[in-house]
């Protein structure tokens, strides 16, 4: 337990003390209010609420978590401090854990310096607290299954741009997988309902919009937590077994 | 201390380490040799627990590498290959984390970290950026990490790369001091350090051990350990040769340079060679040939070490300690 703390220390010290963080959140920051006032027509709308404001998140995390998690393990690897962490007298899954707690935390951060929008759009309106509160909680699962996510193809690599156009490509798979593109051609190859439904519940996307319209269900939160669960699994045991 | 039985690595099919069995007690410092590629960084690797053992066992202290990781590790400190070290860190922030994953924390951390600053005198550059250290620096940084809880075991993987004439002779003294109450494993490829602070030599030539002993076991499989040297004055080289070779003590005697009258000589003793320089010297002597130098050459290690890891299979000594 001392040791996940230690870690989580030590990488969020590095990532501060590095320009990606600051560089982190001011695109992350910018792209939000561009999304959420410009490209999500709010003042078109003329309705104050944040559906245009978490309706993004998915898209936009596609592109900004992985540049997060890419660096976790493969920069360990390339720098040979993989060698130094696991010489010492600490075990997988609390390297494992701690790295990920730390960027969970830091993409907690970002979310939390979001909230002038949210004020902003409660200046303008009277926008209802339960879709905040379930937006910002489903916003923050994702994020972390996100981040799980490219951790995992993090520790497949040295090369952090592998790393991260993997991780892009399969966080954009978790979204479209319950989309009609892919659920078309599962109909079309004449797959059963079941499988159809299984598809669209595997989606990101399917859980994270009913958190978005303050829907809370506890199936949504496992689902999330389980995706990054399983993940990080994959994590340790590929840390594990592939370390020269 | 440390305890390895017939430990071997596959990468893929292709063995790296092939069945190496060595202990090392407290007080003992073993040195590893080798050739480059012969497998020393990976023996070390699996000592220290960061790539699992194809086959074979290793135990620190009591505590099996790969069964109880967690508690073998508390007992080394270790010194990478290339000593690497967090670029974005400082260098206090590093020993810091570093003190605080061994259970160092707070006082204790502190002076921990003190003590292992002004060893490896890093008290100058405490808030530099890692990147920016030069390479000896970086080194005793990760020596510093290494030494910083005071384990019982240390394995360093080449600690004199890179550093200067000084801080070399330093760090082998600290090595010799903490070898008293330590069991520590150093491989390097600096002979005169194996002679300096090692009170033991393993040879590893292609993921095999083909040497186990002393530094003056090593030294006396040197195969001119004792002939003898002389530079006559003023004497036709193959008129020595041939007298030289007719006494009964002289099996061979070879000429290595003869210039402005200076013939140099290398005579090989027949047998055991007891009091070979005296008896040259006695019979020089008594024909009146002048020499202005005649010593008996002592073993050169890098001849051991070509001998015994002999690019050829065919030509290597046989006999493995
Ligand atoms: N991860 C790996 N995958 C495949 N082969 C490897 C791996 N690591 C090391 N090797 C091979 O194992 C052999 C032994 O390497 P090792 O680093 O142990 O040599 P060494 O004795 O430390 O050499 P040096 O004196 O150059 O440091 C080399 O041929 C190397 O190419
Ligand atoms: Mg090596």
């Amino acid at each position: 337990m001392k040791n996940i703390l230690t870690i989580i220390r030590r990488e969020l010290g590095s990532l501060f003390t590095s320009p990606v963080a600051y560089v982190f959140l001011v695109i992350f920051l910018v792209l939000t209010g561009f999304f959420t006032f410009m490209i999500g027509g709010f003042f078109v709308r003329n309705e104050a609420d944040l559906t245009s404001f978490f309706f993004w998140f998915p898209w936009l995390f596609i592109l900004l978590v992985p540049a997060v998690g890419m660096r976790q393990w493969a920069e360990e690897r390339r720098q040979g401090t993989l060698e130094l962490l696991f010489t010492m007298p600490i075990s997988v899954p609390e390297a494992v854990l701690g790295k990920f707690l730390a960027g969970w935390l830091f993409l907690g951060i970002a979310l939390f310096l979001t909230c002038p929008i949210v004020f902003t759009v409660c200046y303008l309106g009277d926008p209802d607290a339960g879709p905040i509160v379930t937006g910002y909680a489903g916003s923050f699962l994702l994020a972390g299954s996100y981040l799980a996510v490219s951790g995992m193809t993090s520790a497949f690599t040295r090369n952090q741009i592998v790393s991260f156009i993997t991780s892009t490509v399969l966080c954009l798979l978790l979204v479209l997988i319950g989309f009609p593109p892919v659920t078309d051609l599962l109909l079309k190859w004449g797959a059963p309902t079941g499988v159809l439904d299984l598809s669209a519940g595997l989606s990101v996307f399917y859980h994270f919009t009913g958190m978005q319209r303050g829907v809370f269900d506890l199936r949504d939160i496992v689902y999330f937590l389980s995706l990054t669960a399983l993940a990080l699994m994959i994590t340790g045991t590929v840390l594990k077994n592939r370390r020269g | 201390m440390i305890e390895a039985t017939s430990v071997k690595k596959y990468f893929g099919d292709r063995p790296v380490v092939a069945g190496i069995s060595f202990s090392v007690a407290r007080g003992e410092v073993l040195g590893f040799l080798g050739p480059n590629g012969a497998g020393k960084s990976t023996t070390m690797r699996m000592i220290t627990g960061f790539l699992p053992l194809s086959e074979g066992s290793i135990s620190i202290g009591g505590c099996d590498i790969e069964e109880n990781p967690v508690e073998a590790k508390r007992l080394f400190g270790y010194l990478p290959e290339n000593a690497p070290a967090y670029q974005d860190m400082s260098v206090g922030g590093f020993l810091q984390f570093s003190a605080a994953i061994r259970g160092l924390s707070g006082r204790a951390g502190k002076a921990a970290v003190e003590r292992a600053a002004g060893l490896c005198h890093l008290e100058g550059v405490m808030r530099q950026p890692i990147d920016t250290l030069s390479k000896g620096y970086r080194h005793r940084l990760c020596f510093a990490q290494a030494i910083l809880h005071d384990p019982p075991v240390l394995i360093l993987d080449e600690p004199t790369d890179g550093l200067d004439p000084n801080q070399k002779h330093e760090m082998r003294e600290l090595i010799r001091e903490m070898g008293r109450d330590k069991a520590i494993i150093v491989s390097t490829h600096i002979l005169e350090e194996v002679e300096a602070i090692c009170t033991r030599v393993i040879i590893i030539d292609r993921g095999t051990l083909v040497f186990n002993g002393t530094p003056r076991e090593l030294l006396a499989r040197a195969p001119h350990g004792d002939r003898v040297l002389v530079i006559l004055r003023g004497i036709d080289g193959e008129e020595a040769v041939a007298a030289l070779e007719k006494l009964p003590q002289i099996r061979r005697a070879e000429i290595l340079g003869e210039e402005e009258g200076r013939l140099t000589l290398a005579l090989q003793p027949t047998g055991k060679g007891e009091d070979f320089a005296w008896n040259i010297k006695k019979m020089l002597d008594e024909r009146r040939w002048e020499f202005c130098e005649l010593h008996t050459e002592s073993g050169r290690l890098d001849e051991v070490f070509r001998d015994l890891t002999a690019p050829d299979g065919a030509d290597r000594k046989e006999g493995v300690a």
